[in-house]
């Protein structure tokens, strides 16, 4: 089994094994540092171990519990979201919080604190664990909760899996109504427009995201297509499932700047009318990129790398400065992403989001001049007072790091001594 | 309601492919030996929708305990619908070329245990007059290789005394399917290197699922394996000899 990070960058021969259904602390290597491993959606090097022991979770996928009538939700941590999905939406449920993709782990969506769409109105994934258990290298099992263990569950949600392996998570569901949602695409020609229509759909929309050309400049600079949704009572028979691939590695990215010049006009005039409403089943909302399997190949293999940032609502205006940046650079991607978060805290130490806003951005891996370029966001980044998001990250300083994440000493203490990851040891200057 | 009898249910197979049937008014009657997996999985099948889960912890190596096991199932699902037989050990070659125990242990638990199951399970289908007996054997049955031989020719055992019962029942309400599952990626073979020819537990489960309803009586899974085993069947044995498959 060859196991790498979505983002396939750094590169770096991992060791790993398949743990049993029902793992006890003998799983654990007494030699190597361990490190959990779900499905591998994290993009740079929070799931990867160079010189430890990989513990794949692939086999802990049991469900432990579903109360259809309270919506309360008991699972293994190796179960992907999408299996959550397949067994609670026909009963009326739905997942509280959904990031880009169906195919993470429960216990990946814990260790990054996943948040989505509607952020600004429920917060991030770790706010609706009622409770979850943690396997210690020492053998002890913990249950966490907001009253039991509570250093352990604030160091956990959020913890990269760097505090002992979660074996099962119980989740508040949230309860929908159909399967699908009642959507408005609407166009804006610049980040001025975005604002305005983020402040204006901060309450009354359950969802909001931006999909954002990072090509265009000048008065055009943070063009895009601004989408705010809300439950819908309507029931889509959703086609059975036609998912495409991308089979083989490709040898040079497709994402260039020459295709990128081809596709972001295309994409940003995609709707002639300013107004564009549909309703489409949830996943189709939540997932669109989980309809083509293996599509971090088109990035080639050198792999590629996400930028994703969060500048607090005070500074807002910094998002012009690194939009400025990013289209300067010419080497942006067809995927950027903006969303406005909202204030609503997690108990987690390490959690991402702030109030303000957040910008993902995917760049092929063209060596020292895409560091250089992250090295520039970073700037601009810490001077805002914002953070980057730790799941997507490869390249930020350790210096940098402990300024985003003062608590990161907190978490620290809390990491159990016999698991570290490539992330930590980089951005705590420790080696296994 | 579907009533579901599934020996060996904690292998990886079985269990995704009872989560199959979970969510489709089934009632379960799970055998196997370790009984904490047995609780495990009750408990995920009752989460995905299935209507009841009774469990038993049986070692099914020991073939003195089948016809009480079976009595256990009858008594508690009165009628059964469909029953796969999964259990098994995937034993060391090298360990049994050393010792006879180990080679005749490896043999009755993928191989006798199963004729004395299959034949209780055919008495009461034909009891009932009804009933699917789906069960799973191995490629590795189709040619006597050096490097799991001895795996191999208890799973041949299977496949031929399942071949024989499909064709016995042919004209009648029961269903006998051979399944012949080739490389899968479980826990029974973490150990190995993984290729592109590798299946998930979960695509042989939707494999079996689909056997199960429909008309035919041997699957090989995933289907190629039909092919790549006639090419290893037709291989004359001066070029096999000179490989180490």
């Amino acid at each position: 089994m060859k196991y790498e990070s979505w983002g396939r960058y750094p590169k770096a021969d991992q060791t790993g094994s398949q743990l049993p259904a029902q793992p006890d602390s003998r799983v654990f290597s007494q030699s190597k540092p361990n490190l959990p491993f779900g499905r591998g959606r994290s993009y740079g090097d929070v799931c990867l171990s160079s010189k430890g022991q990989l513990l794949d979770t692939r086999n802990m996928d049991s469900f432990l519990e579903f109360n259809r009538e309270t919506g309360l939700m008991t699972c293994q941590s190796g179960v992907q979201l999408g299996e959550i999905l397949d067994l609670c939406m026909p009963a009326g449920w739905i997942i509280p919080v959904s990031p880009g993709t169906q195919f993470v782990t429960v216990g990946g969506a814990i260790a990054n604190d996943v948040h989505g769409k509607n952020h600004h109105i429920v917060g991030t994934f770790g706010r609706h664990l009622k409770a979850f258990e943690l396997l210690r290298s020492d053998g002890q099992r913990l249950i966490c909760s907001p009253d039991d263990n509570v250093d352990l569950y604030k160091a956990t949600i959020g913890g990269l899996g760097l505090t002992g392996l979660i074996t099962w998570a119980q989740i508040q569901l949230t309860k929908i109504s159909g399967n699908s949602v009642s959507a408005e695409h609407i166009k804006f020609s610049n980040l001025t427009e975005y604002l305005a229509l983020s402040d204006e759909s901060s309450t009354g929309y359950e969802y909001t995201v931006a999909w954002v050309d990072c090509m265009a400049r000048n008065e055009k600079l943070g063009r895009g297509i601004f989408s705010r949704a809300n439950d819908s009572a309507n029931y889509i028979d959703e086609k059975p499932s036609r998912t495409l691939s991308v089979p083989i590695d490709i040898p040079i990215s497709m994402v260039n700047p020459l295709t990128i010049g081809a596709f972001n006009p295309l994409y940003a005039n995609k709707q002639f009318t300013k107004h564009k409403n549909e309703i489409l089943p949830y996943r189709s909302f939540f997932y669109p990129l989980d309809s083509i399997l293996h599509w971090n190949r088109v990035y080639g293999s050198a792999g590629f790398l996400q930028y994703q940032c969060v500048i607090p609502e005070s500074e807002r205006t910094c998002m012009f400065d690194i939009l400025k940046v990013v289209s300067n650079s010419n080497m942006g991607s067809a995927l950027a992403v903006l969303k406005t978060c909202g204030d609503l805290e997690s108990p987690g130490l390490l959690s991402f989001p702030m109030k303000g806003l957040s910008l993902a951005l995917d760049f092929p891996f063209n060596g020292l001049s895409t560091l250089k370029l992250f090295d520039e966001l970073d700037r601009l980044v810490m001077s805002a007072g914002g953070r980057i998001y730790s799941a997507k990250d490869a390249h930020t300083s350790a210096q940098d790091f402990q300024k985003m994440y003062p608590m990161w000493e907190a978490l620290e203490r809390q990491r159990d001594p016999a698991f570290l990851s490539d992330f930590w040891s980089r951005v705590t200057n420790q080696t296994p | 309601m579907k009533n579901i009898l599934i020996f060996g249910a904690s292998s990886k197979i079985a269990h995704c492919t009872a989560r199959l049937f979970a969510a489709e008014d089934s009632k379960f009657f799970l055998v196997a030996r370790d009984s904490t997996k047995l609780e495990s999985i009750a408990k995920d099948l009752e989460a995905r929708g299935a209507n009841e889960v009774v469990t038993l912890t049986v070692d099914l190596a020991d073939t003195s305990h089948h016809s009480a096991c079976i009595s256990a199932a009858i008594e508690a699902m009165a009628r059964i619908d469909i029953c796969l037989i999964a259990h098994g050990t995937l034993g060391d070659q090298d360990l049994c070329q050393e010792n006879v125990d180990e080679t005749l242990n490896q043999i009755n638990t993928n191989g006798l245990s199963y004729i004395s199951l299959m034949t209780r399970i055919s008495q009461q289908m034909e009891k009932q007059n009804c009933g699917i007996l789906a069960v799973i054997s191995s490629v590795a049955g189709d040619r006597g290789r050096q490097s799991n031989y001895v795996y191999g020719s208890a799973k041949a055992l299977v496949s031929a005394f399942t071949e024989g019962m499909a064709h016995r029942f042919a004209q009648s309400n029961i269903k006998v399917i051979l399944i012949k599952p080739g490389l899968v990626d479980t826990p029974m073979t973490s150990d190995f290197p993984k290729g592109p020819i590798w299946a998930s537990a979960e695509s042989i489960a939707a494999g079996i699922y689909k056997a199960i309803q429909q008309p035919k009586t041997t699957a090989y899974l995933p289907f190629f394996w039909r092919y790549i085993m006639l090419l290893i069947k037709l291989t004359p044995s001066w070029l096999m000899h000179k490989t180490k498959l």
